[in-house]
């Protein structure tokens, strides 16, 4: 049945789907998208370092993103440049160190395209393993920081004060969206990766009276997202990781029709 | 829910503390001790240090001198001066009760009851109001089992029959669970009515001891002006009261001091407190 590249694409999509929708959530509730965004532009010089190195891509991405999830987590405990200016330099920094070491790389083809939107129709059964094994390893990782990460979200002072908050939940927390973001890339590209974050999870959002609801809410949010996109992707010919996009969107503006219940 | 068990004596200590901010010294050579059963109340002028003062000793903040510390094995029950949770997290208060504790639905519905919250335990915490807030935040306080509650402005945003009402349940709740209470207050009327001692905090510990002792301190009066005069003449009336019951007192008749009369008409016993709500 995974012969059919179909159905490879269904689960892989459906693979992200599942972990990125309790992890938007947070991305959400920590009104973190550019951490994504910035994650997501660094992959860039994982690509690069992939192919220079003759590593698996997904290995120099999960590198390039872990390294700058990192950073970021260090230089975050200084005051005097702000997040969004660390964000952007950290982003446009990466890309542009990608952009030129792949310049370097006159012998090697890199399908541009492919890389900034993804090309789920072209999952291997090999990639369906990176993305479920590794979705799998972010789903235990969200599970085992779930109480205090949700409590420090709410109140910093309050779950470190009460003893609930340990301060390596948030290096965790940034680790998990590094790892997301290279299982990811396959399916939506680097452009688009951080929309499957956070639009389901805000399209989650009127319908849900808990943060364990909205998590859940979201992951089949993303779902929906996946199969409807496929489905417009396959009829209409359009390309597959815009066309997921597509449909969530439409799902989130579908959400705003919900009465809110919280 | 009662102490047994729990360490007993000296909750929290604060030894020649000092704190400064981006250069500036917002505290120095503070020293307090809290103990199982005492209600401390920290008052000062805006600016004072009185927040800092907690937070250093929630190890929120790094003293730059000295040290702060609650003592090992003691459970905290904290409730900050600012709690806005932001709509995009949604949140009943079922759910806020067991943010860093894991109670049952039994757990949550007693503390919630003990704080008169317990119809809004399905609720939305964005739909409540702000008295309502402040309740079911010192109900998730409490049903950690705290030995220690901080609460810091704990009547923020609540109109002032609801304020007195808060302050009883403070001295209630401190009764029924014997823990300690350390909380900031800028409101000196009702300092008198629920707490053991009270720190004056302005940069250093202007002075300290029962409410009618500091009351009749220079440098508090100068810190506080006209509400100092409150206090003091809250303090007169207290005083008279044993002698003249049932006489009104001319002049200065308020709903504040009406207040304290109702809640304190034998010195200071706490446990009077209890069954007058």
């Amino acid at each position: 049945m995974l012969d059919d590249f179909l159905v490879r694409a269904l689960v892989a999509g459906l693979g992200v789907a599942l972990v990125a929708g309790p992890l938007g959530c947070f991305v959400v509730w920590r009104r973190m998208a550019y951490v994504g965004d910035t994650m997501a532009h660094a992959s860039l010089l994982g690509v690069a370092l992939g192919l220079i190195l003759g590593l698996d891509l997904g290995v120099g991405v999960l590198a390039v993103t872990v390294t700058v999830a990192l950073l970021l987590a260090a230089l975050q405990g200084q005051r005097q440049i702000g997040s969004d200016t660390l964000l952007g330099i950290l982003a446009h920094g990466a890309l542009s160190i990608g952009l030129v070491a792949v310049a370097f790389l006159e012998s090697v083809r890199l399908d541009l395209m492919a890389y900034l939107f993804g090309d789920v129709l072209a999952v291997s059964t090999g990639d369906l393993l990176w993305i479920w094994g590794g979705g799998a390893a972010v789903l235990a990782g969200l599970a085992a920081v779930w109480r205090p990460l949700l409590a420090a979200t709410v109140d910093p002072d309050l779950a470190l004060a009460e003893g609930a908050a340990a301060p390596w939940t948030r290096v965790v927390f940034v680790l998990l969206i590094a790892t997301t973001i290279a299982i990811a890339m396959k399916i939506v590209g680097v452009l688009l990766i951080t929309a499957l974050l956070i639009i389901p999870a805000a399209a989650a959002r009127r319908s849900a009276r808990s943060p364990e609801a909205m998590a859940l809410a979201a992951s089949v949010v993303g779902a929906l997202a996946v199969a409807g996109g496929l489905a417009l992707s396959v009829t209409a010919d359009t390309p597959s990781g815009p066309s997921i996009v597509v449909a969530a969107l439409a799902l989130f503006v579908g959400s705003l029709a919900l009465p809110a219940r919280g | 829910m009662t102490g047994v068990g729990k360490p007993e004596g000296v909750l929290l200590r604060a030894e020649g503390l000092a704190v400064r901010l981006g250069g500036r010294v917002i505290l120095h050579g503070v020293d307090l001790t809290l103990r199982r059963g005492e209600i401390v109340t920290v008052i000062g002028p805006n600016g004072g240090g009185k927040t800092t003062l907690l937070r250093a000793v929630l190890g929120l903040l790094k003293p730059s001198a000295g040290r702060a510390f609650v003592a090992d094995g003691v459970t905290v029950g904290y409730v900050p001066q600012r709690f806005a949770l932001d709509r995009v997290m949604p949140m009943t208060v079922a759910r806020l009760m067991s943010l860093t504790a894991r109670p049952g639905r039994g757990a949550i519905e007693r503390a919630l009851t003990e704080t008169g919250t317990a119809h809004l335990i399905d609720a939305s915490v964005h739909g409540l109001s702000g008295g309502e807030l402040q309740r079911v935040l010192l109900a998730r306080a409490l049903v950690r089992a705290p030995d220690l509650l901080v609460l810091d402005e704990p009547v923020q945003g609540v109109d002032f029959t609801g304020e007195a009402a808060l302050y009883e349940l403070i001295g209630t709740i401190r009764d029924r669970h014997a823990c300690g209470v350390l909380m900031v207050s800028h409101d000196l009327h009702v300092v008198m009515a629920a707490t053991d001692r009270v720190v004056c905090v302005n940069g250093h510990v202007c002075c300290t001891g029962a409410p009618h002792e500091v009351s009749g301190n220079a440098e508090v009066r100068r810190l506080f002006g006209p509400q100092a005069e409150l206090f003091a003449l809250y303090r007169h009336h207290h005083d008279h009261e044993h002698d003249l019951t049932g006489e009104p007192v001319a002049g200065h008749v308020d709903h504040r001091r009406d207040h304290h009369d109702h809640h304190h008409p034998h010195g200071h016993s706490h446990g009077a407190a209890g069954h007058a709500g």
